[in-house]
């Protein structure tokens, strides 16, 4: 992993038009993503995760959904000012993606060889017999067995977890600099899901891939992601190395995310919920979004919009509780035992 | 958490002998969903059934409560049997003591109808309401039960999220007092935050309603943390059986132990380091069928004779 960044989203905010109003579904969020890095994007449902990656790809449902500000750099482009047209040449080429469900993103009519094969003509202008044989090595190369076989195969023929490899190669196809993966092993059961993530580490090694690993669970995290944002009602609340998300959490939505996950150990009787549901983005809350689900919440944080604090140079929280005014509040005794239990040794200062 | 004896009885609620599903999937071909299971749930425990997919442990709940017809085998409650030809009547009497909580909180209720039917259907089949009143109070009650209003009765399930209809289908299985109730993965279409609202619900319930649980899962250390005891079922089988405490601190059989070191967990040095193990069923020794043995008190594995005896040296004391 190198410090030289490859992509950097400023101040972006997408919104949907709907018959009721403005959805902003992503609301002023800034990250970047250096080479070879995996940065985890982690939050609930309508948390505007998904539809950050989909601006960068420039997949937004047009004309409902809309960049309505901010830019996404990448080389000497702005994407975000980029027509459809344009993006073509980036998307599934420097761009490529992995959905949660295989099966919606391979065509069942199509063999899978062929579907390999398609990026690896278009974009890479390859003969026939290239392309077939560049196929067979990617299939290897996402260890799926007999690959040269399974090319004349179609997708129902196979397992859930192949075709998840299949989408991988053909997501490798084009030698994407950045591979978004929106919950890829989700739908994936965990002896499964471990061998997706081990072929996603070793791919991301050889070819210094930069990953943008969007999922709700926290265990995959601690698992893929170098950095990790967290993600709140369309905005990045903590953003941080993976280490200090975990060990030194620092927003409450993080430690509410946290404590509602039981430990191996968990001895209390209830575990740490966040109660209630995430705000309307409809018409998004004056001050902080979350502060209503919030039980260290401030009068000032139904007022005004926290900023982010830095806590490192590498870590930012956006909660009033790190303003040097602020009353010293700790996490949960129940998240502060989690992590005493964790193997990872903090030092606050670190 | 698991490992709660507090109001536990020795009572069995539910006693599965021999259970087996088998689907027929062409002329020749059988699969075997479920086969030979054998195990017992009591009273005031939640029993987890954990596995990946296509293990049977779905196909075993939809077979307890009927949903499927079991190829063989007996499911006794309160030491009836629930399988095999029944009347109306005991049919009838039957699915008021088993309730089930389905996965897709969006599928498993009707769109077209107001939630206040779909909680009440229950109580309509089986007559729990004198009259109107009685009927709307009673659904009142349970909304409030499970965390939601009273003014949510009208309305229909798409005006409610993925945690609140999860809400909505909890109180359906309650409107009929039941005392025994499947969850099958209730809780993996919700996101984590809510996951724990409604375990902690379920938790909630079960201490005030005196409720037995069969939880089916494959999430874990949810599992864990809500059940008693824990099965682990590998195709169609029941490999290993104790209570979660012991399983997840002394794993024996060695699907087990793999699926429990696939897990990631929250803790990034953690996963730096954790060594995943990988299971070969082919490493069993072929020549012997293995039966379900009890290697030390009240923990069950499938094995051999020969890895009965192995396990039972190592085991501690």
């Amino acid at each position: 992993m190198s410090n030289e960044t490859i992509l950097e989203v400023k101040n972006l905010s997408v919104s949907f038009k709907t018959p009721n109003g403005e959805v902003q579904a992503v609301r002023d969020v800034s990250f970047s993503v250096g080479k070879g890095e995996t940065l985890a994007i982690v939050g609930e449902s309508g948390s505007g995760k998904s539809v950050t990656t989909k601006a960068l790809m420039g997949l937004l449902p047009a004309p409902k959904g809309y960049i309505k500000n901010g830019n996404i750099l990448y080389g000497d482009e702005d994407f975000a000012k980029l027509s459809d047209k344009q993006m073509t040449k980036y998307r599934g080429k420097d761009f490529a993606m992995i959905f949660q469900d295989p099966m919606t993103s391979l065509n069942p009519t199509m063999k899978v060889g062929t579907q390999v094969m398609e990026g690896l003509r278009m974009h890479r202008g390859m003969n026939k017999e290239e392309a077939k044989k560049e196929a067979v090595r990617l299939l290897e190369l996402v260890r799926i067995p007999d690959a040269k076989a399974r090319m004349d195969q179609y997708p129902h023929q196979f397992s859930g977890g192949m075709r998840q490899r299949v989408v991988i190669a053909i997501a490798l196809a084009c030698d994407p600099k950045v591979l978004i993966a929106d919950e890829p092993t989700t739908a994936l059961d965990v002896t499964i899901q471990a061998q997706i993530l081990d072929i996603m580490k070793d791919i991301q090694e050889e070819f210094e891939t930069s990953i943008i690993f969007i999922t709700h669970d926290l265990g995959v995290v601690a698992n893929v992601a170098d950095r990790v944002a967290v993600m709140y009602a369309g905005k990045i609340v903590e953003i941080g190395s993976v280490d200090e998300l975990f060990y030194n959490p620092k927003h409450p939505y993080t430690w509410g995310l946290l404590g509602s996950m039981p430990t191996v150990d968990q001895r209390e009787e209830e575990l740490f919920a966040i109660p209630g549901t995430p705000p309307d983005l409809l018409h998004p809350p004056k001050g902080d979004a979350f502060a209503p689900r919030n039980r260290y919440a401030l009068k000032i944080d139904y007022e005004e919009q926290p900023p982010m604090f830095q806590v490192s140079e590498t870590h930012y929280a956006a909660t009033w509780l790190l303003h040097e005014n602020s009353p010293d509040v700790q996490p949960p005794a129940s998240v502060q035992q989690r992590i005493e239990e964790m193997d990872g040794k903090w030092e606050a200062g670190q | 958490m698991g490992g709660r004896t507090v109001d536990m009885s020795d009572e069995k609620l539910l006693e599965i002998k021999n259970l087996s599903q088998h689907f027929k999937t062409g002329r020749k071909s059988l699969v075997r969903a479920v086969d030979g299971l054998n195990f017992d749930i009591y009273k005031g425990e939640t029993f987890g059934l954990v596995g990946e997919s296509g293990c049977g442990k779905s196909t075993t709940g939809r077979s307890i409560i009927r949903l499927y017809e079991a190829t063989s085998g007996e499911v006794l409650f309160k030491g009836e049997n629930v399988q095999g030809k029944k009347s109306k009547a005991e049919l009838k009497k039957f699915n008021r003591q088993m309730q089930m909580i389905f996965q897709d909180p969006y599928s498993s209720l009707n769109p077209r109808m107001k939630v206040i039917d779909i909680i009440a259907e229950g109580i309509d089949i089986h007559g729990l309401a004198k009259d109107k009143e009685e009927r709307r109070q009673r659904v009142y009650e349970l909304l409030e039960t499970v965390g939601l209003s009273r003014e949510h009765a009208e309305r229909y399930p798409h005006e409610f999220s993925g945690g609140q209809r999860q809400r909505i289908g909890i109180a359906r299985a309650l409107a009929v007092k039941p005392e025994f109730i499947i969850a099958d993965e209730p809780i993996s279409a919700l996101d984590v935050s809510i996951q724990a609202q409604v375990v902690n619900l379920m938790k909630k319930l079960q201490r005030e309603e005196d409720l037995t649980y069969l939880f089916i899962a494959h999430d874990l250390s949810m599992v864990k943390y809500i059940s008693d005891r824990i099965g682990v079922m590998y195709f169609g089988r029941l490999v290993e059986l104790a209570s979660s405490e012991e399983l997840y601190r002394n794993p024996l059989h060695p699907y087990t132990k793999s699926l429990l070191s696939a897990i990631p967990q929250p803790d990034p040095v953690h996963e730096r380091t954790r060594r995943r193990l990988a299971y070969k069923p082919e490493d069993h020794d072929q020549s012997e069928e293995p039966e379900f043995r009890e290697v030390t008190k009240d923990h069950y594995v499938l094995c051999t004779s020969k890895e009965f005896e192995e396990m039972h040296q190592q085991a501690p004391v």
